[in-house]
């Protein structure tokens, strides 16, 4: 069932928030015993948290990059950002009565040690520290490996804090100007794969997140490639015909892809190295794109015409068993296209034509109830972060076709790059698990 | 000089006087031929001058008949503007509409007439799709455009096909005018286009 547009998108949000309140609550029941996270009163709100200012020479910088990990990551309230509230800070110890006077549930501390850092996260209310680590800090200070170990240490902070690993130590894959480009997830980095002379387009990481998967089109057709995050390329479909829109299998080990030629154009399986493709979809004829697989690789969202308009099906991977993955409501004559499948199975994201424009839904597999997360400009070819919880699109909203990333719960958007024509995201798996 | 240069030598200097001597130039032109070449293989130089003659006059006969059948400059260029001139798609749509046929129409006794053109057909589409979905949809356009010229006897072999989706817009406006210029498939010559021959009427 599509929404309407009259619908207002914070209730919409509200509605998301709500079910992931109780999937998370089921969550923590199963590990009944295991305490997660703070200590935390106000239901729904989330903790507040404050970062100390860290000595050392590259201090600033490590507390800036967590501070913005954490703050980007939507589940914490970073109190630290606001310069007008006194440290709670007593000597060389964290004064724990002052922070929870100030609001505040849990204070980081950092301690910059030879090529790396201590990282400690207090318990406010409980008076004591609730973790601490050490972690290798690689590279020289601000260089991108440096840069994503203390995303490392923001995903596990807030771990610690709120019992789900953040996504601050990711990459985006995006298209622009007809090449490849890889940026942190901070919007930091951002630099070409591909050569400036190939016409590339819809990258696909592997899930090592040590490769992309790319289309390129030649003159004689399209071609798939395999790169690495340095560039060094190598080709897995030659170009005949189509060879568009692919994807890893979830193990890795096979890319699923379209093949367009005079019958039309068809999912095909084919070895991650290359070797004989193998047809998964038979559209008689229809145009089939754009391949997502579910966690466990055993269906696959796909876009396919075979009913007229585009429209967004899910099969199993043998292409049979193909149904249409949210019903039209029988005015509607809605393009609908571009599936992702979250990273937990639970949801698939994908693109409707609204009014002229597309914008981003999302449809739970359980209700099959979709829900509108965006309204302004036009919003495509959405690609979910590894916590199922932000999507990568790219949107128009502020005139220029550029990557923005939602969050599903809360409804805030950020802008990611700032290039001229971002587009076609694919946000990587976690780079330090 | 090895033993090659040197035959390629005696070859050249053969064709020169054989070919001044046809014309009946000066023998004083003749003394301009490097006075090295050897002349012991006198029967090989006459046989390789004899072919030569024989090739040259088959050479002026065959141009002078393509000459006749050839355009002018302005035919030829009329021959490439109706091959290359794009056809248009409805909206989402890859069916040719009617002007789509008359101007694959004009196309077919070009084609028919100068069997050695081969052809490359780029589908291209407006930007509202899907960009993915979208060069599916080109590939669409440029199948349906090679498959009516196909079943009207044009060899699948002399036309490749080729998408570009929304990459290549021929307009880049927001609007319908726009789009519809962006909605075509493209024709291009990919060989025997140099010396296009006037379909006969």
């Amino acid at each position: 069932m599509s929404i309407p547009l009259t619908v207002s998108l914070r209730r919409l949000l509200r509605r998301i928030a709500c079910l992931t309140v109780v999937i998370g609550a089921t969550a923590a029941n199963a590990q009944e015993g295991v305490r997660l996270g703070l200590i935390y009163g106000e239901g729904g709100k989330r903790p507040g948290i404050y970062v100390l200012p860290v000595p050392g020479a590259a201090g600033d910088s490590v507390r800036t990059i967590l501070m913005r990990d954490l703050d980007f990551g939507d589940r914490v309230t970073v109190l630290s950002r606001n310069t007008a509230l006194p440290s709670p800070r007593l000597g060389g110890a964290v004064d724990y009565a002052a922070a929870a006077r100030l609001g505040i549930n849990g204070v980081v501390e950092v301690t910059l040690v030879t090529a790396g850092a201590t990282i400690v996260l207090h318990d406010v209310a409980a008076k004591q520290v609730l973790q601490r680590r050490t972690v290798a800090l690689p590279g020289a200070p601000n260089s991108a490996s440096w840069r994503m170990a203390i995303h490392g240490a923001s995903d596990q902070l807030e771990e610690w804090i709120g019992g789900s690993r953040g996504v601050a130590a990711t990459r985006v894959a995006y298209v622009s100007d007809g090449r490849i480009w890889l940026v942190d997830s901070d919007g930091a980095n951002a630099a070409p794969l591909t050569p400036a002379t190939a016409r590339a387009l819809s990258p696909a990481f592997h899930p090592s997140g040590q490769s992309v998967v790319y289309t390129a089109l030649e003159p004689a057709g399209s071609a798939i490639y395999v790169s690495d995050l340095r560039g060094a390329s190598r080709r897995v479909v030659a170009p005949s015909g189509l060879n568009i829109s692919p994807t890893f299998t979830p193990d890795g080990s096979g890319i699923a892809y379209a093949h367009g030629d005079d019958f039309g154009t068809d999912l095909y399986l084919v070895g991650a190295g290359g070797g004989s493709p193998r047809r998964i979809s038979i559209g008689r004829g229809s145009d089939n794109t754009s391949p997502s697989f579910s966690p466990d690789g055993r269906r696959l969202a796909f876009t396919s015409g075979r009913a007229g308009r585009p429209d967004v099906y899910i099969a199993d991977d043998d292409g049979t068993n193909a149904d249409l993955l949210a019903a039209l409501s029988s005015a509607s004559q809605a393009y609908r296209s571009s599936p992702d499948w979250s990273p937990d199975g639970r949801a698939v994201v994908f693109q409707s034509q609204l009014g002229g424009a597309f914008q981003t839904m999302v449809i739970t597999l359980r209700d099959r109830a979709v829900k509108q997360l965006t309204a302004e400009g036009a919003n495509e070819d959405p690609s979910w972060a590894p916590d199922s919880r932000h999507v990568v699109v790219s949107s128009t909203r502020s005139g220029v076709r550029q990557l923005w990333v939602l969050d599903t719960e809360s409804g805030r958007a950020r802008q990611l790059t700032s290039v001229g024509g971002a587009r076609l995201a694919a946000w990587s798996p976690r780079m330090i698990r | 000089m090895n033993r090659r240069a040197v035959g390629a030598c005696l070859m050249l200097t053969s064709i020169v006087l054989g070919a001044c001597r046809r014309k009946q130039v000066p023998v004083a032109a003749v003394t301009t031929t490097p006075s090295t070449a050897p002349t012991t293989d006198d029967g090989a130089a006459r046989r390789a001058r004899e072919q030569f003659v024989r090739d040259s006059i088959a050479r002026a006969q065959a141009d002078a008949l393509a000459r006749s059948a050839s355009a002018s400059d302005a035919d030829v260029a009329n021959l490439r503007s109706l091959l290359e001139a794009a056809v248009r798609f409805e909206y989402d749509a890859s069916e040719l509409t009617d002007e789509g046929r008359m101007a694959l129409d004009a196309k077919l006794p070009i084609l028919r007439t100068n069997t050695g053109l081969r052809i490359r057909i780029a589908g291209h589409t407006d930007s509202r799709g899907s960009d993915e979905y979208n060069l599916a949809l080109g590939l669409r356009r440029a199948s349906s455009a090679r498959k009516y010229l196909a079943d009207r006897g044009i060899a699948v072999g002399r036309i490749d096909v080729v998408s570009f989706g929304e990459e290549r817009p021929a307009a880049s406006g927001d609007d319908e005018g726009s789009w519809a210029q962006n909605r075509r498939a493209e024709f291009e010559i990919l060989s025997g286009g140099e010396s296009l021959r006037v379909p006969p009427r």
